[in-house]
């Protein structure tokens, strides 16, 4: 039942994406202006209450359909805040708080930049445990790599406080982050190798398309690995914070950020080798989804930051742990 | 690019299983040395392979008619990943497992199976397979081997290269010419696969020594060796569909991944004070889970009835990749020389052999050519 829900909204919002979002909605984003057509255009198939459980009058969908989502907006360069919206309404849920019907929402951990700051109506931010819902407050106007809106905030007021269920733990803004961030990466990575296939295919040097030489095959054959495998390990990680819950499933988003990052590196270079010049041009849509990769795998814990604490949990836990830690935690039943 | 798709799959509760091959591991593997562990699957023992029978833990997924277990293929997948982990020296039985005798299963005929499967799932029958020629590596297509059809049987002649563990082997799985190639394209029509019984008069093997000082692969010559009529495994003119369809079975297992996992786990240990090493550490840590995801989520394809060769080449090319990085990784970590000797020796074994890891089972570049071509350049 919730699969066929997660499968038609993917398809809803893919299809509108297409409709109302391109290169252009983008460079909007990338000036500072709110997409407004887009939110507009979007915001109605009602993806704020996708997470929300059903005895809270949403569609109760787990975190492993929300990175199917989430990957879905990735592929499209995330030109409007829904998957910041979803989660935060997650939180509004999650800390027994109604969620607003208007507006839009955003969340992030207290102290970090807060992504569509600038635009948000409510701010869902995190403190260990506790969440504090703010309203937009004073927005410093500081940007992503790729320009997107990740302001600080300050004197923001405080409207409610409460505090999140056990199983979020203490860093449930950073562990959420991530999962988007990962999946967001999974989805853009499939649509600039669509952009690098076709181009091989019909860019034309000594007499042939590039994409006939042996040298561009090997290098897309690679990107096609690592976007599959960022794509499995996003969801595995949805999947597993749904059966685990965040705190739970740490491990497995810390991992899925990790790979998500290092091929958001690899591809990315991958992707400006092949279309060479062209591609680094501000006219050419390449640099909205690259950059955006660029971005994206700074939040949410770097791969630095992940692998620290994963590998640190592995040096304490002794090499012989190591696999039975790892194969038992894809045993747990689901609930 | 349908064929890259990947669906996820969560392995089973199998608890007591696991346990019950950890503790036989432990208690079997009391004497292996740090260059056994290293060699992994590569390493051939027919004492093993035999306890390994006795315990239900080959051919588990065929029938008992034949010797089998009627185990799922998710239990089996569970075997070979505690086998790998562990470093167990499987390779007298890891092929006849993998890719013989499931093909023999699917194609041989009613008395190939009766005679070979049950001493193959017993540990007591060692297979190899016959592909590369002295010709003929990635352009396998031109394989001149070739089997005739002579009164009462097959007249088999030519030679076979780098056939891994040929002359501590009972049979070969040849993939031979029985028919000559056609003049232009269409090279892989006329091609068979034949059974080879390795003890046959008018075969020569010539081991070949490593650069590891082993002799683990061989040459092979054929000098009219007489097979008998039902040699021929399958049908005659199928061998090329019948060889490249086990790809997906051969390519996408666990052995793609975890080659070099007891390193891995001796160097966790090894490292456990040094901070410094937590996070080229963790980033190996974290490549493995995704890897086991991927290797997961081809097994459930697998079991569902699907083919999914394409996600297999991927998963290879990925996990290859990944299992040969280890040694040189870890030397970002540590200076080989100041740890314990169990890391150090299996370091210095990988450090040498890791390099076979993106040429077994199919190149890396044969491997990446199948998935550029699925994503649709030409």
């Amino acid at each position: 039942m919730s699969d066929d829900i997660a499968a038609m909204l993917v398809e809803q919002v893919t299809r509108a994406l297409a409709e109302h979002c391109d290169a252009s909605t983008l460079r909007e984003v990338e000036a500072r202006r709110f997409p407004k057509q887009a939110w507009d255009a979007l915001a109605p198939i009602g993806l704020r209450l996708a997470l929300v459980p059903e005895d809270q009058g949403g569609a109760g969908l787990g975190l492993e359909a929300a990175a199917d989502l989430f990957m879905a907006l990735g592929r499209h360069g995330a030109p409007v805040p829904l998957a910041e919206d979803m989660v935060a309404a997650m939180l509004f849920a999650a800390g027994g708080l109604e969620v607003p019907d208007d507006g839009v929402l955003t969340f992030a951990a207290a102290g970090s930049a807060v992504p569509w700051g600038a635009f948000a109506t409510r701010v869902a931010m995190v403190h260990g445990r506790r969440l504090h819902i703010t309203a937009g407050g004073v927005a410093n106007g500081r940007a992503s790599i790729s320009g997107e809106p990740r302001d600080v905030i300050e004197h923001a007021t405080t409207l409610a406080e409460v505090t999140l269920p056990e199983a979020f733990g203490d860093d449930s803004a950073r562990a959420l982050t991530a999962l988007v961030r990962a999946a967001e990466i999974a989805g853009a990575l499939g649509a600039i190798l669509a952009l690098a296939v076709d181009y091989a295919n019909i860019r034309v040097q000594f007499g042939r398309p590039i994409g006939r030489f042996q040298a561009i095959q090997q290098q897309l054959a690679e990107f096609a690995e690592e976007s599959a495998c960022t794509s499995v390990a996003a969801r595995s990680a949805g999947r597993a914070a749904d059966q685990r819950g965040l705190a739970g499933a740490a491990f497995e988003i810390g991992c899925a950020k990790i790979i998500a990052g290092e091929a958001a590196g690899k591809c990315a270079g991958i992707a400006h080798q092949v279309f060479a010049a062209i591609g680094i041009t501000e006219d050419h849509s390449l640099h909205h989804f690259t950059r955006r990769l660029w971005s994206w795998r700074e939040e949410g814990g770097t791969e630095r930051f992940w692998a620290r604490r994963i590998g640190a949990e592995a040096q304490a836990r002794g090499g012989a742990a190591l696999w039975p830690d790892i194969t038992a935690r894809d045993e747990e039943p689901s609930p | 690019m349908e064929g890259l798709r990947f669906t996820l799959r969560d392995a089973p509760p199998a608890a007591a299983l696991r346990t019950r091959l950890r503790d036989f591991l432990r208690e079997a593997g009391r004497d292996w040395t740090p260059e056994i562990r290293a060699r992994s699957w590569m390493g051939f023992s027919r004492e093993f392979s035999l306890v390994v029978g006795r315990e239900g833990w080959i051919g588990m997924g065929w029938s008992k008619t034949y010797g089998g277990h009627e185990r799922s293929a998710m239990e089996r997948l569970i075997v070979l990943e505690e086998l790998l982990a562990a470093g167990a020296p499987a390779g007298a039985h890891w092929i006849g497992d993998r890719q013989s005798g499931p093909l023999i299963l699917r194609l041989g005929t009613e008395e190939q199976r009766r005679t070979l499967l049950p001493g193959i799932a017993r540990g007591e029958l060692a297979f190899c397979i016959g592909l590369s020629e002295p010709d003929s590596g990635s352009d396998l297509a031109s394989l001149r081997t070739r089997a005739e059809r002579v009164p009462g049987g097959w007249l088999l002649n030519g030679r076979k290269l780098w056939t891994t563990f040929g002359h501590l082997c009972d049979y070969m799985i040849a993939l031979v010419r029985t028919s000559p190639a056609p003049e232009k394209g269409a090279r892989h029509q006329g091609l068979s696969q034949v059974l080879v019984d390795l003890r046959a008069s008018g075969i020569t093997i010539r081991p070949i020594r490593d650069l590891t000082g082993e002799e683990a692969f061989n040459e092979i010559t054929f000098d009219d060796v007489r097979l008998p009529d039902d040699a021929l495994i399958g049908q005659e003119g199928a061998g090329w569909t019948q060889a490249t369809s086990e790809l997906a079975f051969e390519r996408s297992g666990p052995d793609r991944i975890l080659s070099s996992y007891p390193l891995l786990a001796e160097s966790v240990t090894a490292l456990r004070d040094d901070p410094a090493a937590a996070e080229p550490l963790g980033r190996e840590v974290a490549r493995l889970w995704g890897l086991r995801r991927m290797s997961l989520s081809i097994a459930g394809m697998l079991e569902n009835g699907e083919d999914p060769v394409r996600q297999a080449a991927l998963v290879k090319d990925l996990g290859n990749s990944y299992e040969q990085a280890l040694p040189g990784n870890l030397r970002r970590m540590a200076d080989m020389d100041t740890m314990p000797e169990e890391v150090r020796r299996m370091h210095a074994y990988l450090t040498q052999i890791a390099p076979t890891f993106s040429l077994r089972g199919g190149t890396r570049e044969i491997m990446r050519g199948i998935i550029a071509k699925e994503l649709g350049l030409r």
